[in-house]
């Protein structure tokens, strides 16, 4: 038996979450007495698919069929499903990103196999097997008992820590290919946002409300960011308006995520909004209105005119930096 | 064509959750029930598409499974401009049985677009679709932003980590779709309220199907440390501590 790992790979290369997949896998391996296998599909050279094995991975299988450059669920769902069947794997982990979502549920109906999605802790028990997973947009936890022999689990992402825990691992390279008749999806154009920190990859996020009051006042909070090496956001409202383009746009309706600081410049904190960043390990919030449900939210707090705070905190950040 | 949107009854995004019976079951005192918010967008979109001719759509359905006392908020998908209505009759133990149900009904009555949205704000779960559609074994594009149907074709824009694809897919598929497949929610108008009223809710009777989770309990998240001052005139103190205190960079 064994717990696999889907790794799905950004131009050929891992990224944290990847990792953050295996050292989860890993330790939920060693409470089954398993063992991790990974598995990637899509092209990826030799020296990436080592990686894994530094975070527990005991084989890695590699499938680089080259017509699969973009996901098409159902030919991903048919080429996890028979690598998990073929393992007899009890246990597989997807990430809870865009295409994590996407093919777990697939998978679970093809496995037979109860799902927990975007879980952030191990399993509390694996006989029986329950993990406990945030519901209710973060107002709430619950414990999920998963019934079925094969367990599926999305990992939130930044909601587990990267353990090193080297292991001699085998680099399978597998032959399989995408079933042709599956492939009914057809990509004709892709976009891709190059250069910029992604909002989910990042570990400083620096997002601004309506407080912040126009378009045209966004440079410090924008300098901020680039001095911290942080990805940016904003609420709702603030999308709406255009003064940031949509992506940005975090909260229940929008990304959630889970960065290691969120800085809610402006923003009141509406419950909506604070369900896509409740899990950031540190808040701070600034706001003009003391009475502000961010502040119940956040850790650290200025009660203050976004537009003079900011600049301050600009230089100062400038200042140690450059020491 | 026809499209077929699934909605989910959930409570009101602002509500304050709570659980009786030891944390087992949501109290549902005085709860204000909704379609879920992604629900509302595809419907929305479905009846835009279904506005303009040239897409050739006769008919959105909206599709529950859950009990009776969920079709006030099934009439408010009717209000807002759905033709008809589907609810199984059962209270689901889990998404696979949701998606289990609604696959049987398909089977029988098939659909060229079915509409489901990235989660239902109760569970958080982002399953539903994706299960529909291997049931049904119909190809699915999830994490959808937009929708359009080109010469009878459906096309969509699918958001990836760090960018989005245009997607050309066959029907029938299932579109699980998030932000940005439409601008705002529709309002239901008087009109709509009013001849909601007479629109068919077709019921089925649920198959037995058993789920493959259950809930053993529910958890309060634990009180957040009080919030730490800076003073706005002293707001350099605040990397201070950020560098030194809380360790974040
Ligand atoms: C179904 C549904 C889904 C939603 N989903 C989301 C979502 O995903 N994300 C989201 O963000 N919202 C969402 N909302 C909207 C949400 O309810 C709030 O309206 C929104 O979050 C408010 O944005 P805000 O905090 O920027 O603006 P406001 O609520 O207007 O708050 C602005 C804040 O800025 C402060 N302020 C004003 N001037 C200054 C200044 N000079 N310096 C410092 N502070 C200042 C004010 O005190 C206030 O607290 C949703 C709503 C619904 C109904």
């Amino acid at each position: 038996m064994s717990v696999l790992v889907f790794l799905e790979n950004w131009d050929g290369k891992f990224k944290k979450l990847s990792f953050e997949l295996v050292s989860y896998a890993s330790k939920l391996a060693g409470m089954l007495g398993e063992e991790v296998v990974a598995l990637s599909i899509g092209q990826v050279d030799t020296a990436e698919l080592e990686k894994p094995a530094l975070y527990g991975a005991s084989k890695i299988i590699s499938i680089e069929d080259g017509n699969l450059k973009s996901v098409d669920e159902q030919a991903y769902t048919a080429l996890i499903a028979g690598t998990a069947t073929q393992l007899g794997a009890g246990v597989v982990i997807l990430s809870n990103n865009n295409n994590g979502k996407s093919l777990a549920p697939r998978l679970s109906v093809r496995l037979k196999a109860g799902i927990a999605s975007g879980v952030s802790r191990l399993p509390v028990s694996v006989s029986p097997f329950v993990v406990y997973k945030k519901v209710y947009s973060g107002k709430a936890f619950s414990n999920v008992e998963i019934k079925t022999p094969v367990k599926i689990l999305t990992l939130a992402q930044n909601s587990f820590e990267l353990i090193e825990n080297p292991k001699p691992a085998v680099i399978e390279k597998s032959t399989a290919q995408a079933d042709a008749q599956l492939m009914k999806t057809r990509v004709t154009e892709v976009e891709k946002q190059t250069g910029k920190i992604l909002l989910t990859d990042a570990d400083i996020v620096v997002s601004g409300g309506r407080g912040m009051r126009s378009a045209d006042n966004w440079g410090p909070l924008l300098e901020m960011a680039e001095l911290l090496g942080a990805a940016t956001a904003c609420s709702r409202p603030v999308s709406d308006e255009g003064w940031r383009p949509h992506g940005e746009h975090t909260g229940q309706t929008g990304k959630i995520i889970a960065p290691n600081l969120y800085f809610a410049i402006g923003i009141s904190g509406a419950i909506q909004h604070l369900a896509g960043i409740s899990s950031s390990k540190y808040i701070v919030a600034i706001n003009t209105d003391k009475d502000a449900p961010i502040f119940e939210a956040a850790q650290y707090g200025i009660v203050g005119d976004a537009l003079k705070v900011l600049p301050k905190l600009v230089e100062k950040l400038r200042e140690v930096k450059s020491k | 064509m026809k499209i077929l949107v699934c909605i989910s009854n959930v409570p009101d995004t602002t509500t304050k959750v709570k659980f009786v019976d030891d944390l087992r079951k949501l109290d549902v005192n005085g709860i204000q029930w909704v379609i879920n918010p992604w629900d509302e967008l595809a419907l929305t979109r479905a009846l835009e598409l279904k506005e303009d001719a040239s897409n050739a759509v006769q008919m959105v359905t909206v599709a529950h499974v859950g009990p009776a006392s969920a079709e006030p908020t099934i009439r408010k998908a009717l209000a807002i401009g759905a033709d008809d209505a589907i609810r199984v009759n059962t209270d689901p133990e889990d998404a696979f049985v949701v998606a289990a149900q609604l696959a049987e009904v398909l089977k029988a009555d098939p659909y060229d677009i079915v509409l489901c949205g990235i989660e239902s704000s109760d569970h958080n779960g982002s399953t539903v679709g994706g299960m529909l559609a291997e049931m049904l074994e119909y190809p699915s594009v999830s994490c959808v932003s937009s929708l359009r149907i080109e010469n009878g074709q459906p096309v969509v824009s699918r958001e990836i980590d760090g960018g989005k694809e245009t997607v050309s897919v066959p029907a029938p598929f299932v579109a699980v779709v998030q932000k940005g497949i439409a601008k705002e929610p529709r309002i239901a108008a008087m009109r709509g309220i009013m001849s909601a009223r007479t629109k068919p809710i077709r019921v089925f009777e649920p198959k037995a199907i058993d789920g493959l989770t259950g809930v053993t309990g529910y958890e309060m998240p634990k009180p957040r440390a009080a919030c730490k001052y800076v003073d706005a005139d002293n707001a350099g103190q605040l990397i201070e501590l950020l560098q030194n205190e809380a360790r974040v960079f």
